[in-house]
């Protein structure tokens, strides 16, 4: 798998040393034969997936790792004495080996395994926000947020009697930070949350900027990676955040894992998020201790398989090379942003394509979304309509949907052809 | 026929682009409006009562042409008929009018304006609100 698929063009200029510089490239072509969703007919016309940023779809070498781990090193991890419970443990914190290596963390105490993202930033919110939060602090978010790394912050500020603030964004969906200032003034900044990349809009937001403004102020940074983690190479330790929050589902991997690093002396000051199994060190009928890290965060049977799974796509994306992803769907972004922009009755949202990562809001004109979508379902093109989870933004851009298409490793310019041309027969019809 | 037009029929393309009792009654014996959260769908529905019969209805919104649609097409399905067969109305009565098979998200497009209609029978006139559209309501987020 993986490293022969990878292709190295040399097109950049010549370095000092004399040594040409690579771009890192990816066949598209070639990463589809691991794929066997494109067998799939809809409407008897071959599937356009344009949907990635929801879920990817899965290559066989992730399935024959779920498939191969079930069959042959299964079972429960951690405590049993027996051979195979020994293998299913060491292939377990395999995965988490794999993932401190991928986003570059000091130590695999820092990787804490969640469901996803979501219950990641949960751990988070609850874990820290409940002890250091209190009356005249303040917790800031961006009005770009997915309700995840939203709505868990609003709730415990409020339960906490802290305020709530939010950095808004300009016309073109990229962060106000001269609103900074005033935010700032207006009370103790102890917690900043913001996504890398806005899943509406494909905003790729200044993160080591926010992080270094987040720890003047005394705050922690919380980033949730979940649209950036499987699309451009990720380093906690260069980005200068606190917590990052991943999905395996978003990155080829199986749903139901995901991952919380953390830096290991705020992981080691938080109280737990859930109880129970594992994440204890000794239970009397007294008291209770904890475990050490990572352990203490993941209370119960975890997801075992999955685990494995998210692994073996952290090796897949790995060997593609994210580079080389980034660049594909930066070329993908601005072909779709080139091809849409010569629609007059098509509205597109989000920052000019240097500064936009492979999400393409859209609308068109007098259709509502959900139309949009259903009718170019027929056309084989899955796209998402709707608000993206992200309540808040919508009402910025005064829309109550959009369109939504989205791209990774496998899609094709003529994916992005298709639905131009069936965005034609939705004006046709109901514009 | 293309699935298209399997789809959106001719019918339902024609009812959301001229839709039929479209606007307010000034002076409506009930009203109601309701919103469809999932996808931003939004109705209001006014009606006024001859005695026990429905004898004029309107309703504003917007949202996809499921939507709005298949409220045009209930406008016309209800008028002259009793309140209380109105309230009692079913479901597949209105679905069997719109005659294209829904997926589930699009069945809550379908069926918002006949939800907002037995609120307001219901608020005006005191109609039972039936135990099947009590989920519904709060699927709809009727208010």
């Amino acid at each position: 798998m993986g490293a022969s698929r990878v292709t190295k063009t040399a097109q950049g200029p010549l370095t000092g040393e004399g040594v040409a510089a690579t771009r890192p490239t990816l066949d598209a072509h070639r990463q589809r034969a691991d794929f066997a969703y494109l067998e799939e007919l809809v409407n008897g016309k071959p599937l356009a997936y344009l949907d990635s940023a929801a879920s990817t779809q899965k290559p066989r070498q992730v399935l024959d790792a779920l498939r191969e781990f079930y069959e042959h090193s299964y079972a429960n991890v951690h405590r049993g004495v027996y051979r195979l419970a020994e293998r299913a443990t060491e292939a377990f914190e395999g995965a988490r080996e794999k993932a401190r290596a991928f986003v570059n963390a000091s130590s695999t105490r820092e990787i804490v395994f969640t469901r996803n993202a979501t219950e990641a930033l949960n751990l988070v919110a609850y874990a820290w926000g409940l002890d250091n939060l209190r009356p005249g602090d303040l917790v800031v978010v961006t009005e770009l947020e997915h309700h995840s790394n939203f709505v868990p912050w609003q709730y415990v500020a409020q339960r906490q009697g802290a305020g709530f603030r939010y950095i808004p964004i300009d016309d073109s969906g990229e962060l106000q930070l001269d609103a900074l200032e005033r935010i700032a003034s207006e009370g103790r900044v102890k917690v900043v949350a913001t996504n890398l990349v806005s899943n509406s809009l494909g905003t790729i937001n200044p993160v080591e900027k926010l992080g270094a403004w987040a720890h003047e102020q005394g705050a922690i940074m919380v980033v949730d990676a979940a649209q950036a983690a499987p699309h451009r190479p990720i380093d906690v330790q260069a980005l200068g955040c606190d917590f990052l929050a991943l999905s395996s589902h978003k990155l080829c991997g199986p749903s139901g894992i995901g991952v919380l690093w953390g830096r290991q002396e705020l992981l080691e000051g938080m109280a737990p998020f859930n109880l129970g199994g594992e994440m204890i060190r000794k239970v009397t009928l007294e008291r209770t201790t904890w475990n050490e890290l990572p352990h203490k965060f993941e209370a119960g049977t975890p997801a075992i398989a999955e685990a494995v799974g998210f692994g073996a796509a952290l090796d897949y994306i790995s060997a593609v090379g994210l580079e080389a992803i980034e660049r594909h769907e930066h070329e993908l972004t601005a072909y779709t942003l080139g091809r849409l922009g010569e629609l007059p009755w098509i509205e597109t949202y989000g920052p000019p394509a240097e500064r936009h990562a492979g999400i393409v809001s859209f609308n068109v004109e007098g259709v509502h979304p959900h139309d949009v979508a259903q009718i170019l379902d027929w056309e084989g093109v899955a796209v998402r309509a709707g608000h993206h989870c992200t309540q808040p933004l919508m009402a910025r851009l005064g829309v109550a949907a959009t369109t939504r298409a989205s791209f990774y490793l496998y899609t094709l310019p003529e994916e992005i052809d298709r639905l131009v041309d069936g965005l034609h027969k939705v004006k046709q019809h109901l514009g | 026929m293309s699935e298209f037009d399997d789809l959106y029929r001719e019918v339902i393309l024609d009812h959301y682009k001229s839709p039929r009792h479209y606007g307010r009654l000034e002076r409506p014996d009930g009203e109601a409006e309701g919103q469809n959260p999932l996808c931003g769908d939004e109705l209001s529905i006014s009606v006024a009562y001859a005695g026990d019969t429905i004898s004029d209805i309107r309703f504003e919104g917007r949202g996809c042409a499921i939507s709005q649609a298949a409220t045009s097409m209930l406008t016309e399905l209800v008028i002259g008929r009793g309140i209380a067969e109105v309230a009692a109305m079913s479901k597949d009565e209105l679905l069997a009018e719109i005659g294209i098979p829904l997926t589930p998200v699009r069945l809550k497009c379908a069926l918002l304006g006949l939800g907002v209609l037995k609120v307001a029978l219901h608020r005006s006139a005191g109609t039972p609100l039936p135990e099947e559209w009590a989920n519904l309501g709060q699927d709809l987020e009727l208010r």
